[in-house]
């Protein structure tokens, strides 16, 4: 007899199996995070914590210019750094999708490895490379290009260059897994039949090339949203995102339902962003 | 064809050249003499020597270990204990989202809503709550790895199990473990990297006399450029090289068995 996977014993068997850990997952991930995304319309407590009062005191506070101006810099440094990423990225996984199946392999460890690393380390690594001291400013100030050295370190393009470095692997593997899937016999078609390369790009690597980019972009482009680490230490405390508007309301001013107003808003901007990736992919697929 | 493929191979050279000179950069400092960590005086192990006496870092190191091995036991009892039960009553998407989103959700989301629950339930700040944190995000990395191998198990042959006569736990560490066992040791390896390196969860959700080691390394960098980082950042380096490449043997090993 075929016993049936949806039969009323197995199914309880599986609820039995599966309910402490739902129970401990809801417990310490739901409740936390649909909580924490509430607080924003209470009030902060004299020492911390929050007290009752609802009232949407914080998103009108959230208006204030300055915060404003630290969300847009947040979009824009972010975005820059996911567009970075992809200029550099689709290149290096077009290329490794071409090659033999021993060196696809090869390529994609090397390219995994560097994100095996702590990210500590990968951002303090930048603090060496882009100080005065260091070997950037060095190596140009020996083969005389420079006499003084440039002030690489705490500016916005360094966090870009380092956030770029940290998730720049989580742009390239999908990518590369979706054009890897691409019959070759598509891109050789559109050569023999006259197609430039660029238009060969154009028309057929890139629009396959698709859902993994957008992927990749979001891969990229939600870690360095909420990063207070990287504005910190690479940007020197001068260039300010809504991941330390965040820390600082909750470890510093300890404002809790404000820090958690801007940990809203950070999570809106990124289901905004899924339902698009989402949106345009399944139109990608119905096109393709 | 060929302008565009060297195109794409002088872009894909820089990433490499790109990926790799930073921490080369840092390893090749680590065996620097000179008590100045950027300025070159010559091969040495100084720093190596120094780092063992270093109170702070190595009892913070002890602490990581410590919080990686429990969390990496814990993650997988409830990841897969959710993986088995899921499979059994056929769960549709919604509980397969619930399980796996914690992995998804922004770190400092988690964060924070971890350290507000801790302080309403009064629970203090200890290796104990990172702990618990730490468990809710690999979790739901075990249950991903798990989940995608544990559907291809053939039902049929724990059924055949239990109909000769083996019971429940019988079958469940002579069948059904040793048939995920690529998946445990994936995602034993993932908890254990993924804890170790944690960074933003641990800042959150640990109290100040118990920083783990990514703690520390937080507040001495924020200082500057300091020689014990450079080591550090080189023995971690070496932990997580060795770590994946041990994965993929002992991987390839079980998925042939």
């Amino acid at each position: 007899m075929v016993k049936n996977g949806g039969s009323k014993t197995s199914r309880h068997l599986g609820w039995a199996w599966a309910s402490p850990g739902l129970v401990f997952l809801t417990l310490f991930a739901a409740i936390p995070v649909l909580s924490m995304l509430f607080m924003s319309v209470l009030t902060a407590g004299r020492f911390g914590g929050v007290t009752t009062p609802i009232n949407f005191n914080n998103f009108a506070r959230a208006t204030d210019p300055v915060f404003v101006q630290v969300i847009i810099n947040s979009l824009l440094i972010a975005g820059a750094t996911a567009f970075l990423s992809l200029l550099i990225g689709f290149p290096t996984a077009l290329f490794i999708s071409r090659l033999s199946r021993k060196w696809q392999v090869i390529m994609i460890v090397a390219i995994i490895l560097p994100y095996w690393t702590n990210f500590l380390v990968r951002t303090y690594a930048w603090l060496v490379l882009l100080n005065n001291e260091g070997i950037i400013n060095k190596f140009l100030r020996n083969i005389g290009l420079i006499d003084k050295p440039i002030e690489m370190l705490y500016t916005p393009a360094a966090v870009i260059v380092g956030m770029t470095y940290l998730y720049l692997p989580l742009m390239i593997l999908p990518i590369y897994a979706a054009l890897e899937k691409v019959d070759k016999n598509l891109t050789e078609a559109a050569f023999d039949l006259g197609s430039s390369a660029w238009k060969s790009l154009r028309t057929v690597s890139i629009p396959l090339a698709m859902p993994g980019i957008l992927i990749g972009f979001i891969f990229v482009f939600v870690p360095s949203l909420g990063n207070f680490v990287v504005p910190e230490l690479l940007g020197g405390g001068k260039t300010v995102m809504i991941g330390n508007l965040v820390r600082d309301q909750f470890l510093k001013a300890r404002d809790w339902p404000f820090g958690a107003t801007f940990a809203l808003i950070l999570a809106l901007i990124l289901i905004v962003l899924i339902s698009i990736q989402s949106y345009v992919s399944k139109r990608v697929n119905i096109n393709a | 064809m060929h302008r565009r493929i060297n195109l794409s191979a002088i872009v894909a050279v820089f990433v490499i050249i790109f990926l790799y000179l930073p921490i080369t950069a840092v390893v090749g400092l680590s065996f620097n003499k000179s008590s100045n960590s950027l300025i070159w005086k010559g091969f040495g192990l100084d720093w190596y020597q120094t780092i063992w006496s270093n109170e702070p870092i190595m009892s913070s190191f002890q602490r990581t270990i410590f919080v990686a091995v429990v969390t990496t036991v814990l993650s997988l009892i409830i990841g897969t204990t959710i993986s088995i039960g899921l499979n059994k009553m056929k769960a549709g998407g919604f509980l397969r989202t619930f399980s796996t989103a914690p992995a998804i959700v922004p770190d400092l989301v988690l964060a924070i809503g971890l350290l507000t629950t801790f302080s309403t339930i009064s629970l203090s700040l200890s290796l104990t709550t990172v702990i618990i944190s730490h468990t809710v995000f690999c979790t739901a990395f075990v249950v991903a790895v798990v989940l995608a191998r544990i559907g291809l198990i053939d039902p049929a042959i724990e059924e055949a199990s239990t109909d000769l006569g083996a019971s429940a736990v019988k079958t469940l560490f002579k069948i059904t473990i040793p048939q995920l066992m690529p998946s445990l040791i994936a995602g034993a390896v993932l908890s254990f990297t993924l804890s170790m390196d944690e960074f933003v969860i641990a800042f959150f959700t640990n109290g100040p006399e118990t920083p783990t080691l990514p703690m520390v390394i937080y507040s001495m960098i924020r200082f500057g450029v300091t020689p014990e980082i450079n080591v550090l950042g080189t023995l971690l380096l070496v932990i997580s090289f060795v770590g994946v490449i041990l994965a993929q043997r002992i991987g390839k090993v079980a998925d042939s068995i």
